[in-house]
């Protein structure tokens, strides 16, 4: 960690902003003794106050941060530790501080769990007073059972959460349990803010607005407790893991996506109009590829082209549908409500084939699978082709299909295929062009 | 010339990345999970960083930390994932923070339709936080326009200091097109947002006229920051002092509406004496297009507005285009949200016939031509 440094910039003898004083917390309240252990921990540090930043959550602690000379973010409840994360993703050299309440330990848990897995180098201090005091002295997650709250007037019937723990079992470097009475509190802080990743200590302090009179609460009461509860105080855990904002700087990036590709139109479609086509397949018979494959050969043939597809969640099981438009002059709507070209390969892509089969006029056409075929015998007035795939692998069925319409509507050359094949295929560019070879078994 | 054959999610991906966006994060939701999954790929060798987070509310926090530590971060979502923005678009107006939020639009309410297209979020993005304060929103029908308004994103939400929505939706999103690459060129650099001069004292929301935008200064820069998402005074403390509280309130409305002349963004194709003017966005303005090109082929005189800002609504371009018409046909996939809004500016006598959808299937061309001859 870097010391104060910069023209002009001593190590401060404080980082509490003195013209701000008094804390506005209620007389005894615990939030005051926890914030001073704070600027004696950063005094410590010696860091330029400019280079840390004080992130607060919801509740009274909320106010902690207006009272620092160093950076200040006051967000909402819960989230704190996401903008946290944000900050030294950022700019992993700064020291991040998060000062949070029971309540937003519980409102705020899943956040807490994540950064502590990643390993994040920010250091979180739970200002644990057992209730919400802002909001007039509610049960929190953190509540031991038992206690009177506001909400909870017959006792608190619900089992605390162990924050330390919570945060230790999911990877966290640091992670310590005491109260704002130990002497020792500073230099826990200051092993939090310097551990060089994820830092939670608990600090059990007394809400004398709320939780103090309703449970005859008291310095002695929460000494006792702390020793009695069984709850391991002191640090809880200590591991050495990278820090998260390190490793991934330092992870080699994957290589820098696919870049927008401009394609040379080198190929002539004879094509007049508007043609759509609905390819209706199943899952394996590579449909989607087919269709990207006759989009770009479009594309390289001089001609405008869109594709949208259809496909359950489960990609790998159930129907695969693509649509593709191929026009001489620009798209604009690309709904296709009856196809002029319907090719249907497998079972599954019948039920949405049939509706669609029932909107084509005797100009449409229609290449079924024969299998298929008595399926489509009745309800549509398009010309009815019938392909051949058992001589087919599954992974060649959509390719070869797309290949034969292109051929036989003379939608795109088949070499414009073959080149959009190759081409953003690396390492099955000759299964595709066999595939488009293979259209011919089709119509055997 | 050449083409290139692509989804208006990478569309949005090179607009972000030649916007200098070098801040990402995400969580996983179809329609949007392409952008993600671009964003991982194209930062990191860039060295930004684009990540995953632990869900929607993580994403745009961490966006919200990064982009006052000095970086430029996008995030992409759809309905459900917007819904748990919400709060923190809240945060990004009350303590401008430069955000752009990609909001690709499937059916909703709630898990609705993961697929299937709508664009039912137009109110939500413009009220979808507390206290009702306005926001920039702007409208893609293609990639080419992906690619430009992501970018026209980046320079509103770095000059205002404010969240701006990219209103995409899944058919704009996945749908692959041909676009002319050399269309997607942004015209230079995205201007950076206003920094404090490094000297001198610095007020972290300071500014003289309401419609200003205070000077930036990073977390770990040449100043103490305080950025706060409470009501706040110009140095970031928490006020209840009704001058202030009313001055930073009308700040936050006043410097998106003086913006409103640059923000507005509207493709006017008007027609002599036409007395029908169709007004469509996103992917209806595709079918709007072609039906207004059909109606002409038809011998009618119809004009088109294809609104690629929607929020603020752009109510000048509008009243524009409203001279001399009769008849008003607004498209959208949805019961009628921009519609309301014409509804507002038209004058008596000047009719207004919507055309929605709801069946998670596209508006055909054919569904608009109607509505235009209907109205002679
Ligand atoms: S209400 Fe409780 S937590 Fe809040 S300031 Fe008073 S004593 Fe402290």
């Amino acid at each position: 960690m870097k010391p104060a440094s910069g023209p002009g910039v001593e190590a401060p003898g404080t980082y509490i902003d003195e013209r701000r004083l008094p804390y506005p917390f209620c007389p005894g309240c615990g939030h005051g003794r926890i914030l001073d252990a704070l600027n004696a921990a950063l005094v410590r540090t010696r860091r330029d106050p400019r280079r840390v930043v004080i992130v607060t959550d919801i509740g009274c602690v909320g106010l902690s941060d207006q009272y620092f000379l160093t950076n200040g973010l006051h967000g909402l409840h819960g989230r704190s530790v996401t903008y946290a994360t944000g900050i030294k993703l950022a700019d992993p050299d700064l020291t991040v501080i998060v000062l949070m309440g029971d309540g937003g330990c519980g409102i705020g848990a899943n956040h807490l769990v994540h950064a502590a897995r990643r390993n994040v180098g920010i250091a979180v201090l739970v200002f644990n007073n057992f209730n919400f005091g802002m909001t007039g002295g509610q049960q929190s997650p953190l509540t031991p059972p038992g206690s009177v709250t506001s909400s909870t007037p017959a006792g608190n019937p619900e089992f605390p959460m162990d924050v330390c723990a919570t945060v230790a079992v999911n990877g966290a470097a640091f992670a310590a349990r005491t109260s704002a009475f130990d002497p020792a509190l500073s230099d826990l802080i200051y092993e939090a803010i310097t551990t060089d990743g994820f830092a939670l200590v608990d600090i059990w302090e007394l809400c004398t607005a709320y939780f103090v009179p309703n449970n005859r609460f008291s310095r002695q009461a929460l000494e006792q407790a702390l020793k009695q509860t069984g709850l391991p105080a002191g640090a809880v855990a200590r591991r050495t893991r990278t820090e998260y904002t390190r490793a991934l700087r330092d992870q080699a990036p994957s290589p820098g996506g696919a870049p927008i590709r401009a394609i040379e139109p080198r190929y002539k479609s004879a094509l007049a109009g508007p043609r759509s086509i609905i390819l209706a397949g199943a899952a394996g018979q590579k449909v989607r590829s087919a269709a990207s494959v006759l989009g770009r050969a479009a594309v390289m043939s001089g001609l405008y082209a869109t594709q949208r597809d259809d496909y359950p969640v489960t990609v790998m099981t159930g129907h695969s549908i693509s649509e593709v438009i191929v026009s001489p002059q620009p798209i604009g709507y690309t709904g296709i409500p009856a196809p002029d070209v319907l090719v249907v390969l497998a079972r599954e892509g019948v039920p949405r084939a049939r509706r669609l089969a029932c909107g084509m006029g005797p100009e449409g056409r229609l290449y079924v699978e024969r299998s298929l075929v008595p399926q489509f015998s009745a309800g549509t007035k398009a010309r009815v082709h019938v392909l051949s795939t058992e001589r087919l692998g599954k992974r060649s069925t959509g390719l070869a299909a797309v290949a034969l319409i292109a051929e036989q509507e003379r939608l795109v050359p088949v070499e414009a295929l073959e080149e959009a094949a190759r081409d953003g295929h690396r390492g099955v560019e000759e299964e595709m062009v066999r595939a488009i070879a293979a259209r011919k078994l089709l119509v055997q | 010339m050449s083409r290139a054959f692509i989804t208006g999610a990478q569309a949005i991906v090179q607009g972000a990345v030649d916007s200098g966006c070098d801040f990402y994060a995400g969580y996983p939701i179809t329609p949007a999970t392409p952008i993600l999954l671009g964003m991982v790929r194209a930062l990191p060798p860039r060295g930004g960083i684009a990540i995953q987070a632990e869900d929607e509310i993580a994403a745009i926090g961490f966006c919200i930390g990064a982009a006052m530590t000095n970086r430029r971060a996008m995030t992409a979502t759809s309905g459900p994932g917007m819904s748990l923005y919400s709060e923190n678009i809240g945060f990004a107006i009350m303590a401008e923070v430069p955000l752009v939020i990609v909001d690709v639009q499937r059916m909703g309410p709630a898990t609705g339709g993961a697929t299937t297209p709508a664009q039912g979020d137009l109110q939500f993005v413009r009220w979808g936080t507390s206290g009702g304060f306005p926001v920039v929103a702007l409208a893609p029908e293609n990639a080419e326009q992906c690619y430009r308004l992501t970018v026209k994103a980046f320079e509103l939400a770095e000059r205002l200091r404010a969240p701006v929505f990219l209103l995409a939706d899944k058919e704009v999103v996945m749908t692959a097109e041909t676009v002319d690459p050399e269309r997607l060129k942004s015209a230079g650099p995205v201007t950076p947002r206003r920094t404090a001069p490094p000297e001198g004292p610095y007020l972290s929301y300071g500014f003289d006229r309401p419609e200003d935008v205070p000077a930036f200064s990073p977390f770990g820069g040449p100043h103490v920051v305080r950025v706060n998402t409470s009501t706040h005074d110009e140095g970031g403390y928490l006020t209840k002092d009704p001058a202030k509280v009313e001055r930073l309130n009308r700040h936050l409305v006043a410097k998106i509406e003086a913006a409103a002349p640059d923000v507005e963004d509207v493709a006017l194709d008007l027609q002599e004496g036409a007395d029908t003017l169709v007004v469509s966005y996103g992917v209806s303005a595709r079918s709007a297009a072609d039906a207004v090109r059909e109606a002409r082929r038809l011998g009618r005189a119809v004009s088109l507005a294809v609104v690629h800002s929607v929020w603020p609504f752009p109510k000048a371009a509008i009243t524009r285009a409203l001279a001399g018409v009769l008849h008003l046909v607004v498209a959208e996939l949805n019961f009628g949200q921009l519609r309301l809004e014409v509804e507002r500016v038209v004058e008596a006598g000047q009719r207004v016939t919507g055309v929605h959808r709801v069946d998670g299937e596209l508006i055909t061309p054919g569904a608009i031509l109607q509505a235009i001859l209907q109205q002679a």
